[in-house]
């Protein structure tokens, strides 16, 4: 057993280097492929920290006129709460809001000065309102402004709502090209190692023609073109790696800056998954189309 | 130990036949040989031993197992009784004449131990000991067939099928190779040859069945070439 699999191992490596050429045209086509899933990987995971950075400074801000009576904004507060798509509600009472202000603007003498002349308090209560979604604030914006509601006096929404939708309109334009170039990839990868072990089964017919007449086992004659498969998987995917190393290094300060989010540490932290990943998607890719190659061409 | 039972192969949905209602039967460590023309069936007969080819009607049985039954995932271990030899010798080209034979135990899954120890024996066997790293370009036709010769016995099997074995040869290195097949004969294995050369039958002496047009006509137990 540990015989037959030595044998097999040694005949997959010599059937990797007989075919080198061809060998290194499916490496290159699937390291091609994995590079792409890799940057998928790590743009997703720029975007995703931005937009949710993006995310969690949106809310609506619900005025309310400076003679709302407490009753109708507590009445108003308890049914924004109790819609479904709200996260959480956070009430400013007029004499918060002052203080808040005051604390603000205590180096501006010009308005404190206004503001001590006015006598009255002139800011009137709010409350800031979190969705558990960006999608969310549409509908609750809606509501708010269907109520009609004489106590409110302004509602501000539309202030972070463009670019949040444009950045998840982005995601999405990057998620389905990404996905469309995949596809294409995946399938230019198959084909070519299918093309490559099929070569290889070619190359080796005689050889294979005897291992028949001898009695040598079916996974004997097909375990060299499969491991030839796993082979370029696991090839492609360490050089996959290897040009995205340098990449990231010199990606990791500027996305930093921009993002607020080092690509480099993410890359660095989630190594073992990243890596695992590519291995794993290439063996796959690799070991298909070997697969498909022998029950295609090698008649055992 | 082979039986062949009505057995015929028909082509082109029945209108021509490759043999037709063949039925005889070898026994253990007999030497048989197979003559007739081209297209006579000879060789038919051989690839239904090796399960190469499947009868269109009748059953072929080695031992008692029928031959064209075995599932075929059970093949290889059948074949593994059988060694085979052919008019082209199937050497693999960049292999020596060592490694050629060993490669056939390699696929057995013997191990290396084995294979040191048998590779010498099984080309001493064909007398080529000082050609054991010769690659086969560098060997006569009479050389590569006897190393063919030592890679079919070397799995021990129990019967050599040679399918027109002396076909490429000169008369010396036909009458070498026919000297070696005998001698295996006389160690105990059975042998089947399919031949055309009118001088290893007479020499021989042993059995020999002649075929004509997919049937066969004679069947002589110390036969004579006659067509």
């Amino acid at each position: 057993m540990v015989t037959s699999l030595r044998r097999i191992f040694k005949a997959g490596f010599v059937g990797f280097w007989r075919n080198a050429y061809v060998s290194l045209a499916s490496i290159f086509v699937i390291t091609v492929a994995l590079f792409v899933i890799g940057s998928t990987m790590l743009i997703d995971q720029l975007l995703g920290a931005s937009l949710s950075q993006l995310q969690a400074k949106v809310d609506i801000n619900v005025y309310f006129v400076t003679t709302a009576p407490q009753e109708e904004i507590d009445a108003l507060i308890n049914s924004v709460k109790a819609l479904p798509d709200v996260q959480e509600v956070t009430y400013t009472s007029r004499d918060e809001a002052l203080a808040e202000y005051r604390a603000k603007n205590q180096n501006d003498s010009v308005a404190m000065q206004a503001l001590d002349e006015l006598r009255e308090n002139p800011l009137g209560a709010t409350i800031a309102i979190r969705a558990q979604e960006a999608s969310q604030y549409e509908s609750i914006n809606r509501y708010l402004e269907e109520q009609k509601n004489p106590i409110i006096d302004e509602i501000n929404y539309t202030k972070n709502k463009e670019s949040i939708g444009k950045l998840a309109s982005i995601i999405d334009a990057v998620e389905q090209a990404s996905f469309v170039a995949l596809m294409v990839l995946i399938m230019a990868s198959v084909l070519i190692t299918f093309n490559t072990i099929r070569l290889a089964i070619f190359t080796a017919k005689e050889e294979i023609s005897i291992m028949r007449l001898v009695g040598a086992s079916n996974m004997y004659i097909r375990g060299p073109f499969m491991l030839q498969g796993v082979m370029y998987g696991v090839i492609s995917g360490v050089l996959a790696l290897l040009i995205l190393y340098p990449i990231v290094l010199w990606l990791g300060p500027k996305t930093a800056q921009f993002f607020e989010v080092n690509i480099f540490e993410y890359f660095v932290n989630n190594f073992a998954y990243i890596f695992l990943v590519l291995i794993g998607i290439g063996v796959t890719l690799g070991l298909v189309s070997s697969v498909l190659a022998i029950t295609r061409y090698l008649r055992v | 130990m082979i039986y062949f039972d009505n057995v015929s192969k028909l082509y082109n949905g029945g209108r021509s036949a490759a043999i037709e209602e063949v039925t005889f039967q070898i026994d253990p460590k007999e030497f048989v040989s197979i003559v007739g023309h081209s297209g006579a069936g000879k060789s038919t007969l051989l690839k239904m031993i090796i399960a190469e080819d499947i009868p269109t009607h009748g059953q072929v049985f080695f031992e008692s197992l029928d031959i064209h039954k075995i599932p075929r995932t059970r093949l290889p271990q059948y074949r593994r009784k059988i060694g085979t030899v052919f008019q082209d010798f199937k050497l693999l080209p960049h292999k020596t004449a060592y490694e050629n034979i060993a490669f056939a135990m390699e696929a057995n899954g013997r191990s290396d131990e084995e294979i040191a120890e048998n590779v010498p024996q099984a080309l001493a066997l064909v007398d080529l000991s000082d050609k054991a790293w010769n690659f086969p370009n560098e060997l006569s036709g009479g050389e590569k067939q006897r190393v063919a010769i030592a890679r079919a016995i070397v799995n021990q099997p129990d019967i050599i099928v040679a399918d027109e074995p002396t076909g490429n040869l000169d008369p010396i290195a036909t009458y070498e190779v026919v000297q070696i097949l005998r001698k295996i004969n006389d160690l105990g294995t059975t042998v089947v040859m399919t031949t055309h050369n009118k001088g290893v039958i007479d020499e021989l002496g042993k059995r020999v069945i002649t075929m004509d047009g997919g049937r066969i006509v004679r069947d002589d137990q110390t036969g004579k070439y006659v067509l």
